[in-house]
């Protein structure tokens, strides 16, 4: 499973995405992405908000998360 | 509705050609709004801003906006168009803009067209100044 990371978020992991490898347990849910991802890296809870988009749609805390699911992290927006 | 909407992220934004892609035989308003690189932000002299975008997930979202302004006013073409990369002062980064049969409906929807972009659309915005950069809102 693969995460796509923009602007700050790219930032404050190092890198445009993360990879969960095999074997490792993959988030299930939108929420708990979000937990994993605050728990490794303390920095994302100091943000204005976060949001996930799975599949390019805006994705709720309770959406579940498949293998082929494309999966983005998205950091406040800020575009015009 | 496909002929009806214009929607774009580009290197470069061309602002003369949005007269053309507005203009409608049945539209006696349009209305644009352009958005571009400011010197200062909060007395702080810029040197540029630089845009990254979530293209995929961005070119699905401003048509969804482009949709909601058809829902709401009567409105005969919309144009959303947003740069990416690194944009000095003056440079335009956004354009976006209505027509419609009577001035009223155009200037909501435009006014609506660039809030809700501002608000949903994946796009980020980089302050760089002299000494140091910011992601713009990232933070409270």
């Amino acid at each position: 499973m693969e995460v796509l990371l923009f602007g700050i978020a790219k930032d404050i992991v190092g890198k445009s995405s993360l990879r969960f490898h095999e074997g490792e347990r993959l988030p299930e849910s939108v929420l708990e992405l979000k937990k994993k991802l605050k728990g490794t890296f303390p920095e994302f809870d100091r943000l204005t908000s976060l949001a996930v988009a799975v599949n390019s749609e805006y994705a709720t805390d309770n959406k579940r998360l498949n293998k082929g699911d494309e999966i983005a992290i998205i950091p406040p927006v800020s575009g015009g | 509705m496909e002929d009806k909407i214009q929607i774009e992220i580009v290197e470069e934004i061309d602002t003369s050609k949005v007269y053309d892609e507005l203009s409608h035989r049945n539209s006696g308003g349009i209305c644009v709004f352009v958005g571009a690189v400011r010197e200062f932000t909060d007395n702080e002299e810029v040197v540029a801003l630089e845009f990254e975008t979530y293209q995929g997930m961005a070119l699905k979202e401003m048509e969804k906006i482009a949709k909601e302004a058809f829902d709401r006013w009567q409105l005969n073409q919309v144009v959303m168009r947003h740069a990416v990369g690194k944009k000095g002062i003056e440079e335009p980064v956004v354009v976006v803009g209505a027509s419609s049969p009577h001035r009223d409906a155009c200037f909501e929807a435009c006014r609506y067209l660039i809030d809700t972009l501002k608000e949903r659309v994946p796009i980020w915005k980089k302050e760089i100044f002299k000494n140091r950069s910011v992601w713009v809102s990232a933070h409270p």
